[in-house]
């Protein structure tokens, strides 16, 4: 079974293709002879040059889907080009808000599993592999459909860099998305956009993350503070989210964001094999924790056992004098 | 208002998982427990019950072995009963598998809204909630951090990486809360005593009207090859601090260029 043709989902944001879709269409070249992007929104022709030079020969246009929820709509798209006869051998979204709904309901639709959590993705003897970190990333398992494609594979971002090859902006088909009925009747009636100054969780050089052992949600302000002297996006492990200190998008880990900075600054996390997986793959890892046991002590190319409440608030003080 | 929340029961994530060598499932054998992704579902159901003034909360959760125990922890925080499928026939369902067998079960408790977590603890694949929506022909509005329901409609405040939207959708609906958002509340003791009296419906995979080869490791259509060790980090340096240990930091900052 070789693969011929490979679809991407494409997502944008401010009129430009999201890195997790670049990164998607920098893999979908090496598995595929043909590389396809679907994509939505009232910018997509402006978006057809990145695509194209990351890959994509042509991009599906969904047009502009207004105020409604992505899901349903692209999930149906999909699914009546494949009933057409017009599908690809298989189809790469990425692990994003909207991405796991188009996700979850065009495996319904079309009646055909996905594969999830994807941070790698081979091919072998022309069967595409899945690759998944598991137990915290301490084993990879490999993975594989059984039967009939198009095989749909949720992809975490950062598995793969993305890379310009330089060929010609995508070629934009415009597609009827049909009627989805019940499915679509959700509807965004205000959008906020939260001020968020320096660099975005997953795409910054250094991410500072607090834990637990912060002892209080106010305490998180120092996490926010250092980050700011670091120009570093502020993170946050699963069980300050779960007690409500932080929202969600701040979530380092298997159930949060992955991350690959420079350099990870983890103050006052334990190391729960559910926060190793999604920083380990930092290139430097700085960890500040007063039990010596902790294992993130174990992953740490620098480890300080001490008080967060101690050493953080120097730190901060040091790199104020500095500026 | 009716509301059916679809409840996991998982092995605890303390203690250190396991694939079955032969057929590489995530092992669920031995005593499971509520996944604390799901205290936040079921407190939101029972808050949204009590303030609509009425309803029922229905537990809807697909275990081995008849297990019980993760649900009987939600009963005692307030769900009115649950409804349990338990089938040998399950061992080794996919996501889609899963969904169609909680699909075919919530159907039963005609709710008026359907929750869910954004994704369990153990399988985490997180498309479990909107393949049940898809089969069950509702709409969905999934990362909920804020929801109120009012005359026939849930509004939504829903996660995204620019901030949140606010998504209005009318009921019957399924929502997918993160964690976070509502304070879980502890069971009481009169809670826990009543919870062992609360109903549990146990079915099997037939009751649902589904057949076996839709299911469990005949359904799955997707196999685990194989199991590595990955690349293990190597510790580094470990400071003990005794004052100055701030100074290690920015000397190792600098060294790799960040300052």
């Amino acid at each position: 079974m070789a693969i011929d043709k490979v679809w991407v989902v494409a997502e944008s944001s401010g009129g430009a293709p999201t890195s997790l879709t670049l990164e998607l269409l920098t893999k979908a070249r090496s598995l595929g002879s043909v590389v396809e992007a679907v994509a939505w929104g009232g910018d997509v022709a402006s978006t057809a040059g990145e695509l194209g030079s990351h890959g994509a020969s042509k991009v599906y246009d969904l047009g502009d889907l207004g105020d409604a929820l992505p899901g349903s709509r692209v999930a149906a798209a999909i699914a009546a080009q494949i009933q057409a006869g017009n599908g690809p051998d298989l189809i790469l979204i990425g692990t994003s808000y909207d991405g796991r709904d188009v996700a979850g309901r065009l495996s319904a639709r079309i009646d055909r599993p996905v594969l999830t959590n994807l941070v790698d993705l081979t091919v072998e003897d022309g069967v595409p592999v899945a690759h998944h970190a598991i137990f915290g990333g301490t084993q990879t398992a490999r993975s594989r459909f059984t039967a009939e494609g198009p095989g749909i594979f949720v992809v975490r971002a950062k598995s793969f860099a993305a890379e310009p090859a330089g060929g010609p902006a995508a070629e934009v088909a415009p597609v009827e998305v049909p009627e989805a009925g019940a499915t679509d009747t959700a509807r965004v009636r205000e959008r906020h956009v939260e001020e968020r100054t320096g660099p975005q969780l997953d795409e910054a050089d250094v991410v500072v993350s607090g834990g637990r052992g912060l002892g209080q949600a106010e305490k998180y302000e120092m996490i926010e503070e250092l980050a700011k002297l670091l120009k570093a996006a502020p993170g946050a492990s699963r069980a300050i989210v779960d007690a409500g200190w932080v929202p969600y998008a701040y979530q380092v880990g298997q159930t949060g964001k992955t991350v690959k900075p420079t350099v990870y600054l983890a103050c006052g996390i334990s190391g729960a094999t559910q926060h190793m997986v999604g920083m380990k793959g930092a290139k430097n890892i700085i960890a500040i924790n007063k039990d010596q046991e902790a294992p993130i002590l174990s992953i740490a190319d620098l480890g300080i056992v001490g008080d967060v409440h101690k050493v953080v608030p120097k730190l901060i003080d040091a790199l104020k004098a500095r500026a | 208002m009716n509301v059916a929340v679809c409840v996991k029961q998982i092995p605890d994530p303390a203690a250190p998982g396991s694939l079955h060598p032969d057929t590489k499932n995530l092992v669920r054998e031995g005593k499971l427990i509520l996944d604390d992704s799901d205290s936040y579902g079921v407190e939101m159901a029972l808050q949204l019950a009590e303030h609509a003034g009425g309803g029922e909360v229905t537990l809807v959760s697909m275990a081995p072995n008849e297990e019980t125990s993760g649900l009987r922890t939600a009963l005692a925080m307030g769900a009115a009963r649950a409804i349990l499928v338990s089938d040998e026939t399950l061992a080794g369902s996919d996501a889609l598998g899963t969904a169609k067998v909680l699909a075919a079960a919530i159907k039963r408790a005609e709710p008026d809204l359907v929750m869910a977590a954004t994704e369990s603890t153990d399988g985490y694949t997180g498309t479990t909630p909107a393949q049940v929506a898809e089969l069950l022909g509702l709409p969905s509005v999934t990362f909920a951090k804020r929801i109120d329901v009012s005359e026939g409609s849930v509004r939504v405040e829903r996660q995204t990486e620019a901030g949140y939207d606010e998504v209005e959708c009318p009921l019957p609906a399924l929502v997918t809360v993160t964690a976070g958002v509502v304070e879980p509340r502890y069971p009481s003791f009169k809670g826990i005593m009543a919870a062992k009296g609360k109903p549990v419906e146990q079915l099997k995979v037939t009751d649902l009207g589904l057949s076996p080869d839709q299911v469990g490791s005949a359904g799955a259509r997707q196999e685990v090859t194989d199991v590595a060790a990955a690349e293990e980090r190597k510790a580094g340096e470990i400071v003990v601090d005794e004052g100055d240990a701030h100074e290690r930091i920015i000397a190792f900052l600098e060294q790799l260029k960040v300052l």
